[in-house]
Formats: C-alpha cells, structure tokens, sequence
C-alpha cells in the first residue's frame, strides 16, 4: 500500500518534472508518506447499484416505465403511458444533470419510410409530454429507428405490440 | 445568417467526416459503351414492319448460339479466350430472355456452333429444322488496344432475312454489357418494347438476426452479376436510389446516430450530406433530369417533403399538413410528383405538381396506399397495397384500373425497370424476417426471386445504361 502511494507521487513528481522540463524544479516533492498500518478502507461504504447518468440507474429507479407502447399507426399517449411518463419526470427532476434520447419506433407490419416518420412521431409525443411534466427540453434528443430495431421477434400480435413503443435511454 | 447559410451550401454540400467510417472502396465510374455501326447484308435492307409468325412474340423460338470470333485471343474479359467469351455472351443472352419470359430461347449448350463467315450469311438449313423462327448471330472480336467488338444480329429464319444488327465497342471488363445491349436490340425488336437489360439496380444487403440487421449499400446489373458493396455495415443503411445518369446514389444512413441522408457518387466513393438541417431526414429521390433531389423531413413530430437542387442551396417546401407526407415520385416529364400521406387518417396516394401546388388524393379503392412510384412510361404507378397483408399493385395516374400483381405476406416498395414492363419489389418472410429481391411484369406473370449474395431489400433500379 506504502508502494502504492509511493508510486503515484513519483508518478506526480514526474509529471510535474515532465512539465517544466527546462528548468529545475523549485522544491524537491515531497517523500513518501511513512504508513505504519496497512490500508485500512473502514466500513463498507458500497453506492447502491449502478451510479447516476447509467441506463441501469434509471431502470433501477424506474422499472418498466423506461419504454412506453402505442397501438398499430398511433402515437397518442394513453392513460398507462402518461403514468409511465410520469415516474421518467419525477427521476429526471430528482437527477438534473442527466440527458437523454428517447428513441421512436414502430412495429414490421408497416413500409419502411412511413414507419421512420412514425417512430419520430411517437418519440416527439414522449418528449412533448415529458417537457409538459417540467422537463427541460434542451435534456431530451429525439432518434427514429422505424422498424428497424425490434425487440420482439416474432410476426404476431403480441411481438408487434411490444416493438411499437418509445424508449428513454440515459446519455450520460 | 441565411446568406452565409446559403453561400456555404452553394460551395461544396458538406462532406461529414465520420460518414468515412464506413464507405468501402470506390468502384470507379461507368465507363461508355460505343455504339458502331456493323458489316452485313444490305441487299434488301433490313426487313422492318411484323414479323412473319403469327403467334404471339411470347410464343417464338429464337435459337442463340455462341458468337464466333474471327481469330481466337487472350482477353481479360474470359480466361479461355475468345471463342469462350463467345459462348459466355450467348449463355447471357438465353438467361435474359428465359429468366423474364421472353420467347422460348435455345442457347448455345445446345446448339451448333456458327462458323466467323456465317454470322453476316447464316446457314439458314442448319436452322429451319429446329422450331426456332428467329436466329441470333453474333461475333466477338480483340481489338490490339484490349478492347471488344461485339457484333449482334437477329435473322427471321423462315424469311430467311435479316431484321436488325447492330454493334458495340467495349473494355474487357464490360463484356457482360454488350451481352445486354444484344439483348435488348432483340427484345425491343420483336415486342416494340423499349430496353431494359442494360441496366444497374441499387439496393440494401442484409445480414444478422432479426433485431440487429447489418444493412449495406450495394450496387448489381439487372441480372445480379458484377455485385459490389459501397459501405462496410457499421452504421445502417437504407433506400438507395441511383442518380438517372448513375453516377451517384442517394441513400439514408444512420453513420451519424441519426437518420440522415447522403449522395454517394461512385467515382470517387465519397459522399456528401444533402441538407446540414439536424432534424431526421429521409427517403430521397431525384428528379428525372437529376438536379433536384426530393426529401422528408420530420420537426417535431410532422413530416413533410422538400425540394433541394443537387448542387446545393435553399430546400424549398413542398407539402405543409398535419400529417405524415413522405417519399415522392416524379412522372417522367418532371412536371408531377405522385407521394404518401396519412392526412386522411390513414396512408394514401397523392398527387401534386412539381412545385407543390394542387395536392389531390387518388387512391380510393380499399385499404391504403404507400411507396408509390411512377412508371418510365408515365401510364402507370406502382404502390405497395396494404389491406391485411402487403401486395404490389399498379394504378392509372388518375388512380383508376387498380390491379394487385403479387400475393406475398409482405410485399413492399416497387421499383420500375426503365421500360416500365417489369417491378421489382422485396418480399419478407414471416416470422424470421428474411428478405429478397423479386420481379413481375406488369401483367402478373414471371414473378421470381433475383439471385444476390445475401439477403435483399430496398431495391431501385437505375435507368437504360448510356
């Protein structure tokens, strides 16, 4: 542990060496720090889960209302999306400093090009209701993936209802 | 600000420095195809006017044995010389006419083969005997300078007469291109059809499991020889679309994170954003005389389609509802653009002048109306039909004589051959979400699957080669 310490002040001291390099530095930098005892961290001090700005730390705190769903060519957000849109509020006013895409998407049973527009049509919906719920919109990018990044895999009903949807991912 | 808005889009459209990330290697430009004039029988004159059979043209026999050469040589173009590259041409050839239902071809693997001298004077005896009543003739000849004449000839063999020749001057790598050109000559004699082999088609590669595709530009000919991929499939790509003179192609790429949308011009194999605007941008389109491009573009959750011209410069408006309006295809005069839009309530065709003015629905028949294009010849748009499952369909500009041509699961966004006979269109399976290109012709027939390396979809086929 002594060697540690004293590794990372010859590092300093290099650094600072390496940064003027022309002249002799004005004091030598100081020895090591004389340790006794080996490194003792104390109690446990472990942060609960993943930290602030992961995608893991607002599912954590969130659940499922990271993604909310749509019925087929619909953007409107229902009564279980505004819930939903609620608990994103809420987390992102209790973490500021947090910025965030929401990504639009829609389900295979569409064209293509139309379901690009959908997709930023229902992420816009997101957005325009979390701005409404007092979240700063310069927080929030918007992103369409149409139908090209289902979750679900099947060609039914309930795969499809499960890749129409708008998803809040952490940026930072 | 606007100035210099419009000064720095009037320079250069922007090269953005990570679409780099995932271009591949340039393919190099097209090179010309020189039309020459060809020796053989004038004594009559070519015959002009109907053919002698009185069947129809889908019922001829049309005998295609391998082109002779005068002298036998190396040539880049076969490793056998070019007696071989003679038979390669005639398999060409065959392939075209059987694989699209043209005529009932015999090709070379079953034929004799014609002596150099014969080509300009067939043994018609040889011929009568075999139920061919047309005759395909041709040589191939090594010039010292590498290149390749390619001569081709149809004879009438009942009237034992000529009825066209021409020929072609090609570099060796462009073989496969004079096997075109011949066919075409023969197609558009016998049908009074325009062309359409000698044509490219763009389209997107696809590969990977279902929920993460790797999508890749890729270029091919009309019968997916001379495949090549334009990006690498780190970032997605999609709905290409080649520029009427081929030297570019439009497409969307998320390389940047977002949906945007580039001219990748194939000379140089660099492209260049067609609009610095951030919001999501997409499914481009050229004009017919190719200096303007068409886009979409979504603001806050509406969008509507633009007007740019290729060399840069002020996008002007062209729709401004409260709805989804997308895409746009041109007629072949330029003067109309045939678009989706759901202001309706549901996806319906639309058609407007080229500056935006007069929108008017057209598509009145049930379920609704996406992807349209207009035909080369202006008679016909085709859509993808969405009622249940997704079909091709065919509609008259005025969005009367509505006929469903294919009966897919999911069948979606035609594209037109340059002599608006024939769509192409990719089909999805279910479930596994596997896809490949396919081809109709107008009537409904000869629908099957073009062969490509991988998976296929976004198909656009270029106009008649120059």
């Amino acid at each position: 542990m002594n060697t540690r310490l004293a590794t990372i002040l010859l590092l300093a001291s290099a650094t600072t060496l390496a940064a003027c390099a022309k002249k002799a530095p004005e004091q030598l930098p100081p020895p090591p720090a004389e340790t006794t005892q080996p490194y003792d961290p104390g109690p446990q001090v472990q942060p609960t889960g993943p930290g602030v700005g992961t995608q893991a730390h607002f599912a954590a705190a969130v659940g499922s209302s990271t993604t909310i769903f749509f019925d087929t060519d619909r953007y409107n957000i229902d009564s279980q999306d505004a819930a939903a849109l609620q608990a994103q509020a809420q987390y992102f006013a209790r973490y500021p400093q947090v910025t965030f895409t929401i990504e639009g998407h829609a389900d295979e049973r569409g064209t293509r090009e139309y379901n690009i527009a959908l997709g930023e049509r229902r992420a816009t919906a997101a957005k325009n209701f979390l701005v409404s719920l007092g979240v700063d919109p310069a927080r929030i990018a918007v992103v369409s993936y149409g139908k090209e990044r289902p979750v679900a895999l099947g060609s039914d009903e309930a795969s499809w209802a499960q890749n129409r949807r708008a998803a809040s991912v952490i940026i930072n | 600000m606007t100035k210099t808005l419009v000064f720095f889009l009037t320079v250069a459209l922007i090269a953005a420095p990570a679409a780099a990330q995932d271009l591949g290697a340039p393919i190099g430009e097209d090179q010309p195809v020189e039309s020459v004039a060809v020796e053989g029988d004038d004594a009559d004159g070519p015959l002009r006017g109907t053919v002698t059979d009185e069947s129809a043209w889908s019922d001829i026999g049309i005998a295609i044995p391998a082109f002779a050469t005068d002298r036998e040589r190396a040539t880049p173009a076969n490793a056998n010389g070019t007696g071989a590259l003679g038979r390669e041409i005639a398999r060409v050839i065959t392939a075209n006419l059987r694989n699209n239902g043209l005529f009932k071809p015999v090709g070379p693997d079953s034929l004799p083969q014609p002596a150099f001298a014969q080509i300009t004077a067939p043994a018609y005896g040889t011929w009568s005997g075999r139920g061919a009543e047309m005759l395909v003739h041709g040589y191939v000849r090594a010039r010292d300078d590498g290149r390749l004449v390619v001569g081709c000839y149809l004879y009438d063999v009942a009237l034992q007469d000529e009825l066209v020749r021409e020929g072609w001057v090609v570099g060796p790598a462009d073989w496969r291109r004079a096997a075109h050109k011949c066919s075409d000559l023969i197609f558009s004699r016998l049908t009074g059809e325009s062309p359409f082999f000698d044509s490219r088609i763009a389209y997107i590669a696809e590969t990977g499991p279902k929920d993460r595709r790797v999508k890749r530009l890729a270029v091919m000919d009309s019968d997916g020889a001379n495949h090549r991929f334009l990006t690498l499939g780190s970032a997605t790509a999609l709905t290409p679309r080649y520029s009427p003179d081929y030297s570019k192609i439009l497409y969307l790429s998320y390389v940047d994170g977002n949906p945007r949308i580039y001219v990748y011009d194939i000379g140089t194999g660099k492209q260049t954003l067609v609009t610095e605007n951030r919001n999501p941008t997409l499914a481009p389109r050229w004009s017919p005389d190719g200096k303007s491009i068409l886009y979409s573009m979504a603001v806050a959750g509406n969008t509507d389609i633009y007007r740019v011209p290729v060399t840069g410069g002020q996008s002007v408006r062209l729709t401004n509802t409260p709805g989804i309006d997308v895409g746009g295809s041109f007629s072949p005069d330029g003067r109309q653009i045939v678009f989706e839009s759901d202001r309706s309530g549901s996806q319906q065709c639309y058609v407007m002048d080229a500056d935006g003015s007069n929108q008017r629905r057209i598509s009145f028949f049930g379920g609704r109306c996406a992807t349209p294009e207009w035909s080369p010849r202006g008679d016909q748009i085709a859509f993808t039909r969405i009622a249940g499952d997704f079909n091709v369909a065919v509609m008259s500009p005025s969005g009367g004589g509505m006929r469903v041509l294919t009966r897919g699961w999911q069948d979606e966004a035609p594209t037109w051959a340059p002599n608006g006979r024939i769509i192409q269109f990719f089909r999805t399976e279910r479930n596994t979400g596997r896809s490949g290109i396919w081809q109709v012709d107008l009537t409904g027939q000869n629908e099957r699957r073009l062969p490509t390396p991988v998976d296929a979809s976004d198909p656009a086929w270029g106009p008649i080669r120059p």
